[in-house]
């Protein structure tokens, strides 16, 4: 425990900008993985356990249309839209036959997914890690802001997380779309009797789930080392957001991402020996009090 | 009184029967001592995220026991590798092994495995008696532990110690010319990552007494984000910084460090670095990072050791890992040993391996040796250097000196109570 370092850096608003940002980085990303996974449970109530497969998926589709393109938007573009298709594909082909089954069959599939992906992209790019490196358009020297560091890139990440939480957040409450699929998740058999076909509505809420898992993918590829199986610790921070955050809520997961971020980013100065830990601890605490997570709902 | 015989089989055809039965079954064992070939059992890591390394060790092993079968194989006899996955899991490896052994019928085993899995086959050499030789763990006390001595086993590999005693030296070297005083370190948070920093800031602090380790960062192994791990180090403004970070982990490390412009604003000893499954694959490697040599084709500077790496890549397209010079000086040590006992009995080999000098393309001085009292390899060729983003990557390499690495560890044996 290094107290004097936490408050040291507290009471300096040059390591106060740096450690903030560095918590919102490792938050943002965090959130466009974990919204997936809240989204797809709060309509389709399933815990999709392959969801870290569409985040490494999104990031080897960044690297490799980057690779062939040198365009860093194209690979973004690759990324996100490359495993919306694949969350379909999935959607459809698979998890639809398993809706109906108990909870340890949707488990079964999810993990035997698991495998079969990462031997996939074994197979595809080898099982050796990759970089995509940074784009040269970032390769510049970091920005100082009240005298901490915050590199450029990440600015931007953070910017294209904060637009599609935005996006996700207006999208669901103020258009039609929004409506029917809120509706779909709160009675999906009265909103079929109203003649909407559910299947299309829980194909395209994976393939937005699967999308916005892969876009955290592409983003992190330029910073992040690529192998096969690396969706699998993404994936268990991502619950951890989840749950503290409420399963099923959107603003939850924003939140959950941000406080993780934070406590790592703080914690690993304050306590740099139990900053796993802390985490845990934290989600300890929110369930103890509020044992539906900060925004999900209470049942009844 | 005449004694009539019982129905059923007599107690003579009985005998018979089980004098045959045993003949029968101990016939695989006959035939295979006398089999053409000899079996070699290899676990190894061949999946998960290191497998890169599990599979340039099986490629430089295949590599060289082509060589050795091309000119007659051990002793006359061909030699068949088999070589299994052990997913990098200790319980695995040793369940591998021994069924290499009591099953395949391998007379000799090579251990593939990280320091984790490698005590776990350790403990089944001893177990079997079977002849091993380690060619991957680095973990010191392996061997320097008299503790786990066994006189089958040995070990073809760079140890952690010398590492540090080199690394040591060569950055204390750096820091009293710089004035390179304040110093953080930052390693995988487990044995391995453990030990090495601690040995290497004991040996950096006693050739440069003035320096002060301010800051420690202990991420979790694979760990896929080092954001506050670099920002910390960036608030304790440290002069010089030590990592053993590896592999994936070593490059996503410098990818995340790079954008916060960390490596100009300290001196990086990075002792993984030069190894070309980092080398090549991080895109924008910073200039003027200090590395221990893992393998590098140029050092030592030799038409032998170039000869080996240009012969791998042409064979599997791609450069020879740290792990891949140490499986093929372990089949090197082997056919050697196996000259001079003129046999493939365990025992002989064992006998012959023990104090064994070769010729070999990574040898400091163009040889290596089996130590004798411990069973372990030395004389192999140590150093570090500075790294630049193309080939050769480490242009210049300072060689670590044997004598000063032999007086320092035997202090350090001592130390530990090993002697």
């Amino acid at each position: 425990m290094d107290i004097d370092a936490l408050a040291g850096c507290l009471a300096s608003p040059a390591c106060l900008v740096t450690q903030t940002t560095s918590g919102l980085i490792i938050g943002m990303l965090l959130f466009l993985v974990a919204v997936g996974l809240t989204l797809i449970f709060g309509v389709l109530k399933v815990v999709n356990f392959s969801h870290g497969a569409f985040y490494m998926f999104g990031a080897y589709f960044a690297m490799t249309a980057y690779q062939f393109s040198d365009s860093f938007a194209l690979a973004m573009l690759c990324g996100a839209a490359g495993t919306a298709i694949l969350g379909l594909i999935f959607e459809r082909v698979f998890m639809s036959r398993v809706y109906g089954a108990d909870v340890l069959m949707q488990l079964l599939v999810c993990y035997a997914f698991v495998l079969i992906f990462d031997d996939v992209v074994r197979m595809i790019w080898g099982p050796e890690f990759k970089s995509m490196g940074m784009p040269s358009a970032f390769q510049v020297p970091p920005l100082f802001i009240a005298g901490g560091v915050v590199p450029p890139y990440y600015l931007l990440l953070i910017g294209v997380a904060l637009v599609a939480a935005m996006v996700l957040g207006l999208g669901l409450a103020r258009t039609r779309i929004g409506k029917v699929i809120r509706a779909a998740a709160h009675n999906p058999g009265m909103v079929s009797a109203l003649g909407i076909n559910t299947g299309l509505i829980y194909g395209g809420v994976f393939a937005l789930g699967g999308m916005l898992a892969g876009l955290a993918g592409a983003l992190a590829a330029p910073v992040r080392s690529l192998t096969p199986g690396m969706g699998f610790s993404v994936l268990i921070e991502s619950f951890i957001v989840t749950v503290i955050g409420g399963m099923g809520s959107i603003l939850g997961a924003l939140v959950g991402a941000l406080l993780i971020g934070l406590i790592r980013s703080f914690g690993s100065l304050g306590f740099p020996l139990f900053t796993e830990g802390l985490m845990y601890l934290f989600m300890v605490i929110v369930l103890v009090s509020r044992p539906s997570g900060l925004f999900g709902k209470e049942v009844a | 009184m005449k004694r009539t015989r019982q129905p059923g089989i007599s107690r003579r055809a009985t005998l018979a029967l089980m004098g045959a039965g045993a003949v029968t079954i101990a016939a695989p064992w006959v035939a295979r001592a006398q089999a053409k070939t000899i079996k070699i059992g290899m676990p190894t890591i061949l999946s998960g995220r290191v497998a890169q390394l599990g599979t340039s060790s099986r490629n430089a092993v295949l590599l060289e026991v082509e060589k050795v079968n091309a000119v007659g194989g051990l002793a006359g006899r061909q030699i068949e590798m088999v070589i299994r996955d052990s997913k990098g899991q200790p319980q695995e490896a040793a369940r591998v092994a021994r069924e290499l052994v009591n099953t395949d019928g391998c007379e000799m085993l090579f251990d593939g495995e990280a320091s984790s899995g490698s005590f776990a086959v350790h403990e089944v050499a001893r177990d079997l008696g079977v002849l091993c030789i380690h060619t991957c763990s680095e973990a010191s006390s392996l061997t320097a532990d008299p503790k786990q001595h066994i006189p089958n086993a040995f070990r073809c590999v760079r140890q952690g110690i010398h590492d540090s005693i080199v690394g040591g030296s060569y950055a204390a070297a750096i820091a009293k010319a710089k004035g390179l005083k304040k110093w953080a370190t930052c390693s995988p948070d487990y044995a391995y990552g453990r030990d090495t920093t601690g040995e290497f800031a004991l040996y950096l602090k006693r050739f440069a007494p003035d320096v002060e380790i301010i800051s420690e960062s202990w991420p979790k192994l694979f760990q896929p984000d080092y954001t506050e791990v670099v920002t910390k180090i960036l608030q304790a403004k440290p002069q010089g910084l030590y990592t053993c970070l590896w592999g994936g982990d070593l490059t996503s490390y410098i990818d995340q460090a790079n954008i916060y412009a960390l490596f100009t604003q300290m001196e990086v000893f990075a002792v993984n670095m030069a190894d070309y499954t980092a080398l090549t694959v991080v895109k924008n490697l910073p200039k003027g990072i200090h590395s221990g040599n893992r393998y590098i084709k140029t050092f030592p500077k030799t038409p032998e050791n170039a000869a080996w790496g240009d012969a791998y890549r042409t064979k599997y397209n791609e450069y020879p890992t740290n792990w891949s010079w140490q499986n093929a000086t372990a089949v090197m040590l082997l056919a050697e040993a196996v000259k001079k006992a003129n046999s493939t009995d365990g025992k002989k080999v064992a006998e012959a391996l023990r104090g064994l000098t070769i010729k070999c393309p990574f040898g400091a001085d163009g040889t290596v040796t089996m130590r004798a009292e411990d069973n372990t390899l030395v004389g192999y060729a140590i150093g570090w250097g500075t790294t630049i983003p193309q080939e050769p990557y480490v242009p210049e390499v300072k060689a670590g000196d044997w004598k000063t690495i032999f007086e320092l560890e035997a202090e350090w044996k001592k130390s530990k109570g090993y002697t």
